[in-house]
Parts: C-alpha cells; structure tokens; sequence
C-alpha cells in the first residue's frame, strides 16, 4: 500500500556493482517507502539477482559506485549479519541444505541473534516452539519440517515455504524475495503469495523479484520497474506487468532507445 | 654457473651398506626397531604364573624380529611418515606417578560409573576402575586376574593380521589386557568404559594397551574404547583390540583417541564376525601428532552386519590416518563404512579403505563414502579406496568427496543474522555431528561435539 508520508527505507542511488570484474550493476535507481511493495520484472541476466545479492551482502559482488541508504543508513557499512538483524532480509532464489543443523536450532539461533540485536533477552527452547509452531500457519507447513536438517531433501516448494517461514519469523523491514515464485506448483505459489501478504504491514516494505507476472496476481505490487543491462528502464504500477506479459520485454527497451535519441 | 661435484661420507657410507643390502635410513630403521622390541620385551609380564601369555609374547616377538620397520616406500605406509618417530628416543618407563580418581574426573562417564576399567600406561589400575552391577556372569576385568579362565586362551592374539608389525609388537611386549567376556545370550546394556591412560612427561615412554572382547551367541555388549594422556609430552603407544562378534551376537564398539599432542598413536582394531553377527564401531580420532588405526573385520559366517563410522578431526601439523580392511568371505554381508575427516592448518589425513569380495560372499552389500572437509588451504588429504570385488553378483559402491566450507553456506546463514565465526562453527559441527550422532552415550557426545564445535 502507499502511505502518505510514510518513512523511506531504502534508497538507491545510481548503483554499480562487479561480478569477477565484470560490471552487472549500471547506474540503479531506486526509492521504496514503508508500507510498499515493489515488483522488479526484467529477462533473464538483467542483473535482478545480483541486485538482491548486493544488498544482502554477498562476498562475491563487488560494489564499484553508487550508494544505498537503509533507513537512512548506509547500507554498505555493515557486515551481511547486520544487515539482516537490523532488518533486511533476503529469500533466495535457491535457499542451500545444511546437512547436520536442524531447522528448529537454526531457525532459533537465527531469531536470537536478531532479539539480541535490539536489546531483547533470548528466547529459550521451550518458548521458541511456541513461537514457530503459531508461524507454521503462515506458510502451512508441518511441524515435522522442524526437526529435519535444513532444506535437506525438502522439495522446491518446500524450500521457498520455509524461507517464508524464516521471514515470519525475522519480521524484516525490507524483504526481499529473489525469484521466489519461480518452479512453484499454483498451490505452492499461493501458499507462499499468502504469506508475504500476510507479513506485509504499513511499517515494512517488499521487493518481488520475479521473471514472471503470474506472481503479481497473487502479489499485487504498488510500483513495477522493468531492469534491463543493469539499470531500472521503466517504472510504473501493477498495469506494467500485464503489458509485459503480452507483449514482452522489447517495446520497453525500443521506446527507452528512442527517449535516448531524443535527448 | 658453478656446478658442484661433492661425494660426501654419508653417500659413500650408503653405499656400502647398500652392498650388505641396508641403506643408511633404513639401518637406521631397523635399529630404531630393535630398540622398540627391546623396551616392549622388558616389560614386565603382569599376569602371574600363565606360560601360555608369555608364550605368545615370544612368538610374536620373533614375528617382530622378521619385519622391516615400515618407510614411505611401502605401499602401505606411503602416505604416512614414520620419519619424526624416529627422532623421539623412547625409554623404559620408571616407577609411574600414581594417577588419582580426580585426575581423571574429566574423562569418566555417569552412564559407565559401575562400568569402567581403567589402565595406566598399560597396568591395570584398580583404584580407578569400578564395575558394580554388572551381570554376574559377565567375565570383567584384567587378564592379570582372569588368566585361568581357560575359556580365553582359544582367543587371545588369535585374531588375523597379528603378524602385522605394531600388533605384533604389542603382543610382544603384552602386560596385561582388559577382558569382556559376555557368555551365550547374555545382553549387557550398561556401556562398558575401557579407559587407557598415558602418563606423559619428560621421559618418552611406550605403552601398549591390549583389549579383548568376546560375545557369544546371542549376546550384546556396547563399548567405549578411549585413549586419553594425563601430564604433557611426547610417547609412542600401540594399542591393539580384538573383538570376537559370535553368531547373532552384536557388539556396539566406540573408539576414541584424544591422545596429547605430541603423541604418536599405531592402533589395531580386528573384528571378527560369525554367522547372523552385528558390529558397529564409531572411531574418534581428535589427538596425538601423528594417529594411525588399523581397523580390520574378518566375516567369518554368513549375512553379518558392519557399520564402520569415522571422523578424524585434526589440525596444526597433525596427521591422521585411517586403515581399514572388511573382508568378505561369505555370502549376504551387509557393510556399511563412512569416513569423515575434518583438516585444518597444516595437517594431514589419510584414508584407505580395503573391501574385499570373493566369488565366495556372493549377495554382498558394500557400501563406502570418504567425506573431507578442508578447512584451510595447506591441509592436506589422501584417500584411498580399494575394492576387489571377484563375486559377481553383489552391490558395492564407494566414493570420495573433497570439500572447503562453501562460501555460500556461510552466507545463507550470516543472511539470516549469524556471524560469519558463527556460521563456520556450525557448518563443521553439522559435518561431524553425522558420525558424534551415533556415539551411544550422551555425556561423551556432549564431550566430543564440544572439541568439534572449538575447531574453526
């Protein structure tokens, strides 16, 4: 939803980031205010998830200009932990197994590290079940998924529910959502959508990541920007993504060829 | 450019051992050898009035006499440098400072507070063990005491592979042995403590800790094996284990060496295995300088059953090094081996793995996997598996997986607010907890995954 006046949690200012030596990032744009969600639509290698990436902190991507402010701050100050326990938080696109570490302990020492951040006692065994099993609704997942390693052998759904689980959990400020819908049955995807919608509240913001538009009818973003070579082409609201749906990518980049010979 | 031409003494000297048929090094060697079953010969045999151990002392140190002490030109010692041992000039053992019951607190169990044999540097030590409440017709304790028990003599250094250097040289200089002796249909299930203490200090002494355990059919006993040092400094000890798993018997066995730092450590474990027999044995290996365990099985009857667990965790400039043969020679076995080896610094870990299949154990399933994980660019790991497989109608796999702490593991979880310090700790606790999982006794898990967690 836009809120009038509402706080800005993050800013993005003509960003450019390496991979290996190879620039992805081109000049980034970028405002989102508490209480909206915005969607980033682009084809494949547009550089989307390196976005997510750099700001969540992976070591492999390299900031080379530009600057991001969270909630004022900047961003690239703090180490990906900090981050995280200040507020941000990203599910991936491809969340890993951790063989041997149970989803409870680490989802537990997760939420600790958070609570310890901002001053709160940690909370113990006993009170954090009770905590998780009331998110457990949110993303409808049995408990059993608890006692199990993390992500081991759990299905692609299962996997993108339990990083929602997380996110319950974590209650971000900023959540960002790297392809989260992409390999999810229809009901997997409502399961999901479900429980972003549920988690999104006027003081907290959401960036969709997505290569689809299917997302969106379950999603339904205030603000779609179309990324093309790195940069944000085109912004405009939810109508955006079905025009992209039909008539794909090139226009946007056509009509953005012919503002620049215009200019 | 200079080009230097020299012939020095050493060379000539080689040379004409060469021409006797011994090199330098390995004069050297076998000197170091003779030394070595010098001092285990002295030791003083601790079971009194029994012919027939010194018997067996006598045999196995002509068996030793025969032997070339081992170099990295044998196949078998390739990987593994014996070179530093013989540096360490070992010497026989004075009058041994007296171990005390709180000395040890650290290492005792609550869950084998009833049921611990304990030794120090090879002598059983009384005071310190306690085995109350036990099945009255369990055979335990020292074979010092046990030795007329004519039911022990078919077994004791009876074992294939005694001819084996190390565990001939252990039976050459055998003290005493702890005993277990559980009796057809027994089923103890008190863990059974076997605690082998080294007093180490400024003298470099050799130790050589000997067990045996017998199941009966039917019966089932679950061990704890562990190797521990009070005081600092270095020693040589070659503990040797039999085990006898009769038919439908079982026998949990956990092996754990945390011997000091500057120890060196040449263990045997050999395993037989009857008809319808169950063996597992978990083998910890966290200490000493330099650590190498023989762990044999030898399937004597049909469909047995194996479950061989590891993790060697080593760092600084440790080397550990596991040596492992099942063999097969009846049909239906089922075996089941995982090795884990967890390496930082400098240091070096060693796997081989020997399965052997012949035409005679057809419906064999063997199963084999080798996980490393590298925890620093300089560490180092060798792996070996090596199946002959002559049946031809069995399943056997094997395989070998070398790692480093993935970058994007660390990250999911300093995504999710955990410190990178953290994250690392975790990911190498979660690699070890797979093997500590499977230690049947709480306390001593809590123990060992402590040492895992303060590796990073």
């Amino acid at each position: 939803m836009i809120v009038e006046n509402s706080e800005v949690i993050l800013s993005v200012r003509d960003l450019t980031a390496d991979v290996d030596g190879t620039p992805i990032l081109k000049g980034l744009n970028l405002e989102i205010k508490a209480g909206e969600i915005h969607a980033i639509m682009g084809p494949n290698g547009s550089g989307k998830s390196t976005f997510s990436k750099v700001l969540a902190g992976h070591p492999a991507y390299e900031v080379t200009g530009g600057e991001v402010l969270y909630k004022g701050q900047n961003l690239f100050d703090l180490e990906p932990e900090e981050r995280a326990r200040s507020g941000v938080f990203l599910a991936f696109q491809y969340p890993l197994e951790i063989p041997g570490v149970s989803n409870l302990d680490f989802l537990r020492v997760a939420y600790n590290s958070k609570r310890k951040h901002e001053g709160l006692e940690e909370v113990d065994a006993f009170d954090f079940d009770e905590l998780v099993q009331q998110k457990l609704d949110v993303v409808k997942m049995r408990a059993e998924f608890l006692s199990r390693s993390v992500n081991e052998g759990f299905s692609g759904g299962e996997k993108k529910r339990n990083e929602i689980l997380q996110m319950a959990l974590l209650e971000p400020t900023l959540a960002i959502l790297d392809e989260t819908d992409s390999g999810l049955d229809i009901d997997a995807l409502k399961t999901v959508a479900g429980g972003v919608n549920q988690l999104s509240k006027p003081d907290n913001a959401t960036l969709l990541i997505t290569h689809y538009q299917r997302l969106l009818d379950y999603i339904v973003p205030d603000f779609v920007h179309v990324m093309e070579g790195g940069r944000i082409l085109t912004t405009g609201g939810k109508e955006l993504a079905l025009e992209l749906e039909s008539r794909g990518y090139d226009w946007v980049r056509e009509e953005e060829m012919a503002e620049v010979g215009a200019s | 450019m200079s080009i230097q031409v020299s012939t020095p003494v050493e060379e000539l000297e080689a040379a004409e051992l060469q021409a006797v048929g011994l090199s330098a090094a390995a004069q050297k060697r076998q000197d170091y050898l003779a030394k070595l079953l010098n001092l285990a010969k002295s030791k003083p045999l601790d079971v009194a009035g029994a012919a027939w151990v010194q018997a067996l002392r006598d045999q196995a140190a002509n068996l030793v006499q025969e032997q070339m002490f081992p170099s990295t030109r044998d196949e078998e010692w390739r990987f593994t440098d014996l070179a530093d041992l013989l540096q360490v000039s070992l010497q026989a053992e004075g009058s041994g400072a007296g171990v005390t019951l709180e000395a040890i607190a650290p290492y005792l169990l609550p869950e084998a507070a009833t049921s611990r044999l304990v030794f120090v540097d090879g002598h059983y030590a009384p005071e310190l063990s306690a085995v109350d409440d036990l099945p009255e017709t369990l055979l335990i304790g020292n074979l010092g005491r046990l030795a007329t028990d004519a039911r022990l003599q078919p077994y004791l250094a009876k074992q294939a592979g005694a001819e084996e250097l190390f565990t001939a040289l252990n039976t050459a200089g055998m003290q005493d042995a702890a005993v277990l002796f559980a009796p057809k249909n027994l089923v103890v299930e008190t863990p059974i403590h076997l605690l082998f203490i080294t007093t180490a200090g400024s003298v470099a002494k050799l130790t050589l800790p000997r067990t045996l355990v017998i199941a009966e059919p039917q019966s089932a006993l679950t061990i704890l094996e562990e190797y521990v040092t009070i005081g600092e400094g270095t020693y040589l000890t070659t503990p040797v284990s039999e085990i006898w798993v009769s038919d439908n018997a079982q026998v949990h066995h956990s092996r754990i060496q945390r011997d000091h730092a500057s120890a060196f450590h040449i263990g045997k474990t050999a395993v037989s295995q009857e008809r319808d027999a169950r063996y597992t044995c978990n083998a910890i290996s966290l200490g000493a300088q330099l650590s190498r365990h023989h762990l044999e099985i030898y399937q004597t009857g049909e469909q047995t059953e194996t479950h061989l667990n590891g993790l060697t965790l080593i760092r600084d400039a440790q080397v550990g090094d596991l040596h492992s043969t099942i063999a097969l020679t009846q049909p239906y076995g089922v075996t089941r081996q995982l090795q884990k080896c967890i390496v930082g610094d400098r240091a070096h870990a060693v796997f081989n793995g020997k399965v052997f299949v012949p035409k005679l154990a057809q419906q064999t399933d063997a199963g084999q996997l080798n996980r490393n994980l590298l925890l620093s660019p300089k560490a180092r790991v060798d792996t070996k598996p090596q199946l002959e497989i002559v049946a031809d109608n069995v399943k056997c796999t094997h395989g070998a997986t070398v790692s480093q702490l993935d970058d994007d593991e660390v990250f999911y979880l300093q995504s999710r607010g955990i410190d990178a310090a953290t994250a690392q700790t975790l990911l190498v606790y979660a690699f070890a907890y797979e093997i500590l999982d499977q230690i049947p006794v709480e306390s001593l898990k809590q123990s060992l995954s402590a040492i895992a967690s303060q590796v990073v």
